[in-house]
């Protein structure tokens, strides 16, 4: 068994990266030559003058990704208590997580045949 | 936790470190030294003998470049972006068992950061917020090339992650733990017969294929896909900004590799390992075992990287969704019928 001070070393590793990083930006910072010039700040677009800016609408199917994700994710997160427990639980709680996959897979499926996952269109 | 343990664990998150900035850094001459072989070059041969100085030479260019930041991209996150894709990608390597233990002065020295009971749940966490290094990077870049580089790779990154959740679970029904060094401790007998890739081969394919997508390496690159969004998210980085992003990639390979080596194919065991009495010469051994093991996957990552041509982008999302998951799920139900058939 773990106890919260066993999580210490992982904020001690966490304080070692952000040092580096920090340290490692800043002497890139220091080192660098520093020569602006306007056109050298303009946004990169392949040589041509730049149109607009890139704060614009993306494509939905984008977003209905990221709620899928955030849906079937949460569903994925419960499996993980049962799967710690499964020897356990037995065929007991395999006929009840079978159950709740059906579930799952009826929404999976549903969204499917919605067309959520049709990228061709 | 008292002094002595204090010191010793940050003796060793400072060789951890310091060992994955140099593995990462001789990643990229290792990938240029496997492409070169498989496409009958040479490769970097100039920087010292068989250009093994090249990559140090490589880190030394990123310091001295010009720090390019875009008038109208938003300073501070522009900043923020590839730091935290770094330090997403330092920390992920806490949780993972490099040995059993060393036995020096006197003190039993665990060859592990932390030994956290949520050792698989932790890495999929720190993958879940390593989602965010790329996308505020290109989206703090104003530039479109970079945004439509950032919403690829995270829509690509969190597709992937639901395939790589599920195909965990299979493992954790088998173990009964989310450690990561009990899954290790519990792959341990004779001649690796106990490694879990004997009975999770479908898993093992479904996490390799996964772990593929999650570091955008090719065939699933798209994020980066040149001839069409230039470089991707790092299009307007340069300097130490854009070689995090670089060095990012190669360690979340570097760790994707030892996660799918403590996960399917037995850690740090080895076979014959009971045969060693002396406890520090058992440990020594599995460090090698454990990289060698780490070192074939990397080898594999690249050398799938110069054989399959690129996924186009309906083509990566119908195999994440359509395939990976259905597969996963498939996987998850055979395992556990099995073992209650077979008697775990």
């Amino acid at each position: 068994m773990s106890s919260p001070s066993s999580y210490l070393p992982i904020v001690i590793q966490t304080g070692v990266a952000i040092g580096f990083v920090a340290l490692a930006l800043g002497l890139s910072h220091l080192l660098g030559p520093k020569r602006k010039t306007t056109q050298k700040d303009e946004t990169f677009e392949c040589g041509i003058e730049t149109q607009g800016n890139a704060r614009f609408p993306v494509s939905v199917k984008y977003f209905l990704t990221a709620i899928l994700f955030v849906l079937f994710d949460v569903e994925v997160i419960f499996f993980y208590p049962y799967a710690v427990n499964f020897k356990e639980m037995g065929a007991e709680g395999f006929i009840a997580v079978v159950s709740f996959v059906a579930l799952f897979l009826a929404g999976f499926i549903y969204v499917w045949k919605k067309g959520a996952f049709e990228w061709e269109r | 936790m008292d002094f002595a343990l204090l010191l010793e664990k940050s003796i060793l998150i400072l060789i951890l470190t310091a060992i994955t900035l140099g593995i990462a850094t001789y990643l990229t001459y290792g990938e240029r030294k496997v492409a070169a072989f498989l496409q009958d070059r040479i490769g970097p041969n100039r920087a010292g003998i068989f250009g093994i100085l090249q990559p140090i030479a490589d880190a030394g260019k990123m310091f001295f470049k010009e720090e390019l930041i875009p008038k109208n991209a938003e300073k501070w996150l522009f900043i923020l972006g590839p730091g935290l894709a770094m330090i997403t990608a330092c920390i992920t390597s806490a949780v993972i068992p490099w040995g059993s233990h060393l036995e020096l002065f006197g003190r039993t020295i665990q060859l592990q950061v932390a030994d956290v009971d949520i050792g698989i749940l932790y890495i999929m966490g720190i993958v879940s917020v390593g989602v965010y290094g790329i996308m505020i990077g290109g989206w703090a870049s104003n530039n479109k090339y970079s945004l439509y580089g950032a919403i690829r790779a995270s829509s690509q990154m969190i597709s992937y992650e639901l395939g790589m959740g599920l195909a965990l679970i299979a493992v954790i029904m088998m173990s009964g733990s989310l450690s990561l060094r009990e899954i290790v401790e519990q792959q341990s007998g004779w001649g690796g017969m106990q490694w879990n890739i004997i009975y999770q081969p479908l898993g093992f394919i479904i996490f390799f294929t996964c772990a593929l997508a999650e570091c955008n390496r090719a065939p699933f690159d798209l994020p980066e896909c040149e001839t069409e969004l230039i470089g991707g998210y790092h299009t307007e980085y340069s300097s130490m900004k854009l070689g995090f992003y670089l060095f990012a990639e190669y360690i979340n390979m570097f760790i994707s590799s030892a996660v799918m080596t403590c996960v399917y194919f037995g850690g740090y065991n080895f076979p014959g390992m009971h045969l060693i009495d002396s406890q520090n010469l058992l440990a020594t051994l599995q460090i090698v075992a454990i990289f060698l093991k780490i070192s074939f996957f990397i080898f594999a990552f690249m050398w799938i990287r110069w054989t399959l041509p690129r996924f186009r982008y309906d083509q990566l999302m119908h195999l994440g969704w359509k395939t990976m998951i259905p597969l996963a799920i498939v996987n998850m139900l055979l395992t556990g019928g099995g073992m209650l058939l077979f008697g775990n």
